[in-house]
């Protein structure tokens, strides 16, 4: 297909110095706000598109290697594309594509920092995600993990004059280096007696079962870290809402699935063996990440939290999957290990389109209505029915229904946990049908905050009087939203295509393609296992309900009549209705507090019966803060008082410290 | 080409059978319910009469009421027409069939039910919001009961095809299957849970504050009304069916099995009948629980059912 | 598939109804379903004996079933209604932990139990092997519901469920003890009871209660 070996390699790396030129073209002329948004992000599209297409031919074609004359001396970066890394770069060419083409219009002056620097950090987060997907050696994957995470730190704290922002900032700062601290070990642990950093050698590197084990629980808390894994989700839901939308997108779409990348690297390619009670742990900590994270989302009444939340709760369906796919393939079953991976690596992409769909949705709504609390927002599908519909797309994929992408993953996904009880381990074969119901309990509850999540913000009557004035979104913000909805659909509609895809990425990682499996898949219907097995047809099914709907209404107006008649609501015997009474956010969480108590830390403010302005409060908060957080940090500030004992603030103790500290290691060393 | 043919004939006249017979069976079970508080009841025919009074009737529309609000309905009756499509109930050859296994028939009414609570918040008033609150509620608590209601016929019959399921069971010798039994059980709960029928919600009630269902279509009237109770009633049906497939399949004639399709019929008769009776009778002797024992309830629906696959996975029964 | 021989499926409905009630007594809120529910335990149980008897021609499962239905079906229901009647505790009764909350552990101590049988009655050569892991279930089950319960009438109830389900272990694994060990039993049974009665009463004449949370001013240090 390519005239000489490395071409998609290059032209990868084309596209990630282009960027990077992009970035420093920002840099220039940094005050130009219509430079940046007209010219530098629409190129950044063009890019990422090019991207995309590139990955997506490479994910079918021969693995290729390159090393680069850079980095440090005896140290060059090792690069290498194959099928894993090339899917994840055309997922983060297609989210960026969309991503960028909505930035376009959305960055405003006046907003946080100087436009050109945004595009700078905007730009070196994409090409860092890109580098992080291609490093073939440990040295160089650490380099880019870092560049991403530090840029996209600067650009959560965009608006870095708020206090809130900056303390969101420094928390995900500290849980990313927590993490990468973890990776550095992991890598240290895998490298073991080999000489070598490259992920060649880490490969062919002999470890007994216990450092192996230790490896990947390493990877399992570094990538966590990364992807809002319980306990290491608390930066989520501060990060996300602080972030400019069109960042949060980016981190929640593409920069979780970089640590997905990561464990899926680390554990079916880098390690040589599997043992089933990774997989296990994995399924565990997974199925508690995701009713977590459904959970908080169901009573948050902040919308962009709402979406970290949410966020969370796919991040655990995904390493759900993983850890379904370890325990496959630990008992060398690669049929359903294939599928297992399959369903995680479609959700993975699933979750990408979505998830940036609904947040450069609520993008859109906070621009139109300076309003990020749901309890002021409501009725906007009246003024926005632009954004409002493209957010019903993505609402709907993001709740799991037929026939959206968000149901083919979570089917798939339902499908291999149904074929647990024929594992060889009578405890698996027991509890394992038991998470695919915390599984079912996720995605149901999904759809009830999806629910809250539109019908609160698009439906309903204006909770506030400034709702009138919101106005649709601009050419270019529905460009972006036109193309994630697209993507939602298309991924639901065709999901053999992309299942033929995913087949070239897990061959090499289970030995297996589902493809192999079955013969009778057509473009109507698929059946991952086998026909007889199972079977979902999504374009018969969507065929089916627009044709019954289309045939209802002919029939209905043929039969009888159109007419319809405007009135007032039914207003309950209490004609005084306002707009204030309408279910609330807080409602809607409600049921989910008294049901979940335990899972939440509820703290109620009464109101004094014989207050004049009585005022009611009640806070749901995350226990682990309390559990976990915050005695770890109280230790730690113990431990600093006991060490600022050595601070005196006079220069010659400090250098008498140094000058003990040389003295003892000449002793060691001598 | 000609048994494509035959299965899209089967298919059309099943579908369309449950589509005309749903009222019939609403119309059965408050029938029996009337007979069983000893009252003479309505007759049979009620729900059709309500419906042709329905959809004869202006639609009276709220002023805000947006495009979700006037699609609802029909999307509603899309899906449910769909998912009666899907569930064999005479006869195992449908062309539809493949295209949804059970746990997609769950997604499909779970599609049906967030249009429905979507277009209940629409026009932003205080009981449709509660109503659409409540059902998903309902709805996402009962939802892996049904998984799991689901688990013990899949294991036996390693299949989640519904055709699939139906011709097994349905095909071969009788053994006691105390496990199946279990999931039944749990399975009557989930569907007294899904229909919003007594003991969780009452499909007759006056009360808005104890409404579930009726809260969600509080503000629908004329030919909008008349889809959603029209799907209601196929919804209900659909569950009936879903329920004989699964745990009584005998009768169901096999594909082609030409000659046996009256005996098929026949037995469905009897079958949606019994399935009448018995529902009429536990919404007679039990109340309606307070919202928050729902969790409860279904809590129970659950554990049975789990149990079930347990006991399928221990006894191999 | 193959279909098992009838007498199995008979006892596998046994064993599957016998953890139903279990199950169910460990979600039932009022003393006199639970009552009612153990005398279907023991009904269970002796149709179960009868059962293996019929099948396996053990003789004198016949008494040992004749005992269960005397004893566990009417003597000690009827003692124990007599009881809550004399006492006046009909109402509900207070559970420590929340039921779904107590059906769940519920549920992972059956599969707990029935891994723990797994390998046992793969050795076991009897037509009732499978059952042994349901057995040890239904005695885990009453002894959760032992702990769940505030009240002292609901844990002499799971004591006696506790028994049933041992009485059950015996027959499926073993074609049940010697007759002599299941009369002892039996009599002990009856032996407890007796001072579980006079117990109440002691209990109720010191407390003004049967609840026992008030035993806890028993410990050595108290005021």
């Amino acid at each position: 297909m390519y005239p000489f070996d490395a071409a998609p390699l290059d032209l990868i790396l084309g596209v990630v110095l282009f960027w990077l030129l992009i970035g420093v073209a920002g840099v220039l002329r940094a005050r130009s706000m219509r430079f940046v948004s007209r010219v530098l992000f629409p190129m950044g599209a063009a890019g990422a598109l090019a991207l995309m297409l590139v990955a997506l031919v490479s994910v079918r074609a021969e693995t290729i290697t390159v090393v680069l004359p850079l980095g440090l001396p005896d140290l060059p970066f090792h690069l290498r594309l194959d099928a894993l890394s090339a899917f994840f770069v055309a997922l983060v060419g297609a989210v960026a594509f969309g991503i960028s083409l909505f930035s376009v219009g959305y960055f405003r002056r006046g907003e946080g920092a100087l436009p050109g620097l945004l595009c700078f950090q905007y730009h070196v987060f994409l090409a860092s995600m890109v580098m992080v997907m291609l490093a073939d050696d440990a040295y160089l994957f650490m380099v880019a993990w870092e560049t991403m995470a530090l840029s996209s730190y600067f650009l959560v704290t965009t608006s870095h004059r708020i206090a809130e922002i900056r303390r969101a900032g420094f928390l995900y700062l500290l849980v990313a280096h927590i993490g990468a601290i973890a990776l550095l070990l992991c890598f240290g642990v895998m490298h073991g007696e080999a000489g070598q950093y490259t992920f060649d050698s880490l490969r062919s590197s002999e470890l007994s079962t216990f450092w192996a084990s230790t490896a990947f629980l390493l990877a399992l808390f570094g990538f966590g870290a990364k992807a809002g894994l319980l306990p290491l989700h608390v930066w989520l839901p501060e990060a996300h809402p602080a972030a400019p939308s069109p960042v949060s997108a980016l981190m929640s779409g593409v920069m979780l699935k970089t640590a997905i990348y990561g464990l899926l690297r680390v554990t079916f390619d880098l390690l040589s063996t599997q043992i089933w009670w990774w997989g296990a742990v994995a399924l565990v900590l997974g199925l508690l990440t995701a009713l977590f994270g459904v959970m908080f989302a169901a009573v948050q009444s902040d919308m962009k939290r709402l979406l970290a939340y949410s966020s969370i709760e796919n991040i655990g369906i995904i390493i759900a999957g993983v850890g379904l796919a370890i325990i496959f393939h630990a008992y060398n079953n690669p049929h359903l290990a294939a599928l297992a991976l399959v369903a995680t690596l479609y959700h993975c992409l699933n979750h990408a389109f979505f998830k940036s769909l609904l947040f450069l949705g609520t993008g859109s709504v906070l621009h139109a209505t300076n309003e990020r609390s749901l309890g002021k927002l409501g009725g906007l599908i009246r003024n926005m029915p632009w954004v409002a519909g493209f957010s019903l797309v993505g609402a709907l994929a993001i709740a799991g229904l037929p026939p959206l992408n968000g149901f083919v993953s979570e089917w798939l996904l339902l499908q291999a946990f149904l074929f647990s009880p024929g594992l060889p381990n009578p405890y698996l074969n027991m509890l394992v049908p038991l998470g695919s119901a915390a599984l079912v309990l996720a995605a149901a509850l999904s759809g009830y905050v999806m629910v809250k999540f539109y019908g609160v913000i698009f439906l309903g009557q204006y909770r506030e009087p400034t709702m009138h004035e919101a106005h649709d979104a601009g050419p270019w913000e529905r460009a972006g939203l036109a193309w994630f909805a697209f993507g939602c659909i298309a991924l639901g509609l065709f999901p053999m295509a992309i299942i033929l895809l995913l087949d070239h990425v897990t061959l090499p990682l289970v030995n297996f393609t589902l493809s192999a499996a079955i013969s009778g898949n057509s473009w109507l219907l698929f059946a991952p296992v086998a026909a007889e097995r199972a079977s979902y047809g999504p374009l018969l099914f969507l065929l089916g309900i627009v044709g019954t709907v289309l045939v209802t209404f002919f029939v209905v107006r043929g039969f009888y009549h159109g007419r319809t008649r405007r009135g007032a609501p039914w207003d309950c015997g209490f004609p005084e209705q306002t707009a204030r009474m309408q279910d609330t956010a807080e409602g809607f969480g409600q049921p989910i507090t008294q049901i979940f108590e335990p899972f939440f830390r509820i703290r109620r403010q009464m109101p004094d019966p014989f207050s004049r302005k009585p005022v009611y409060e009640k806070s749901n908060e995350d226990r682990l803060w309390y559990w976990l957080y915050l005695p770890i940090a109280r230790a730690h500030e113990r431990i600093a008082s006991w060490i600022g004992i050595l601070q005196h603030g006079r220069i010659h103790l400090y250098l008498l410290y140094s000058f003990v500290t040389l003295l003892a290691l000449l002793f060691f060393v001598r | 080409m000609l048994t494509l043919f035959a299965s899209f004939l089967s298919q059309l006249t099943q579908t369309l059978l449950v589509v005309l017979i749903a009222p019939l069976m609403l119309g059965w079970v408050g029938q029996c319910r009337a007979w069983l508080q000893n009252r003479s009841g309505p007759g049979l025919l009620q729900p059709y009469r309500v419906l042709f009074k329905l959809f004869d009737k202006e639609a009276l529309l709220a002023h805000n009421a947006s495009v979700v609000f006037r699609s609802a309905p029909y999307i509603q009756f899309g899906c449910m027409v769909l998912a009666a499509s899907v569930v064999p109930i005479v006869e195992t050859n449908l062309l539809f069939a493949p295209a949804a296994d059970v746990i997609a028939l769950v997604g499909v009414f779970a599609l049906a039910r967030v249009f429905s609570a979507l277009a209940a918040m629409d026009v932003g008033t205080s009981f449709g919001s509660l109503g659409a609150r409540r059902e998903m509620l309902v709805a996402s608590l009962s939802e892996p009961a049904l998984l799991m209601v689901f688990f013990t016929p899949l294991l036996i019959v390693q299949s989640s095809s519904l055709n699939v399921i139906v011709d097994t069971l349905a095909h071969r010798e009788f053994a006691l299957y105390p496990s199946l039994a279990f999931a039944a059980v749990a399975f009557i709960m989930v569907l007294l849970a899904e229909n919003a029928r007594i003991p969780i919600d009452n499909p007759a009630t006056h009360l808005e504050l104890t409404m579930i269902h009726e809260a969600l279509v509080l503000e629908y009237s004329g030919r909008y009304l008349a889809l959603i109770e029209w799907a209601t009633a196929i919804k209900f049906t659909t569950y009936c069916a879903i329920g004989i497939a699964l745990f009584a399949p005998w009768g169901i004639a096999g594909a082609g099995a030409w000659q046996t399709l009256p005996a098929a019929i026949v037995a469905l008769i009897v079958k949606l009948g019994i399935i009448g009776l018995g529902l009429a009778l536990l919404e007679t002797i039990s109340a309606k629980m307070r919202i928050f024992r729902a969790p409860e309830f279904l809590g129970m629906a659950f554990m049975l059912a789990a149990l079930g696959m347990l006991t399928r996975l221990l006894l191999g029964a | 598939m193959s279909t098992m021989p009838m007498s199995v499926q008979l006892i596998n409905l046994m064993a599957a109804l016998m953890l139903l009630i279990a199950f169910a007594m460990l979600a039932q809120r009022r003393i006199l379903s639970l009552i009612y529910l153990f005398a279907w335990q023991g009904a269970v149980l002796a149709v179960n004996s009868l059962i293996v008897a019929w099948y396996t021609g053990h003789n004198e499962l016949y008494l040992s079933a004749f005992f269960t239905v005397l004893l566990k079906v009417i003597v000690l229901p009827v003692a124990l209604l007599y009881l809550i009647r004399k006492l006046n505790i009909t109402w509900d009764v207070e559970t420590l932990i929340n039921i779904p909350t107590t059906l769940f552990a519920g549920i992972i101590l059956v599969v707990f139990a029935f891994n723990l049988a797994l390998p046992i009655s793969q050795l076991a050569g009897t037509i009732t092997r499978g059952t042994l892991g349901i057995a040890i279930a239904v005695v885990l089950l009453a002894f959760l519901m032992m702990i769940t319960r505030r009240k002292a009438v609901p844990q002499v109830i799971g004591f006696l469920a506790m028994e049933n389900g041992l009485f059950f272990a015996a027959t499926s694994a073993t074609y049940g003890m010697p007759m002599v060990v299941e009369l002892g039993i039996l009599l002990d049974v009856m032996v407890g009871i007796l001072i579980l009665g006079i117990f109440f009463f002691q209990v109720r004449e010191a407390f003004d209660s049967l609840d026992l949370k008030h035993m806890e001013k028993l410990k050595e240090s108290g005021e």
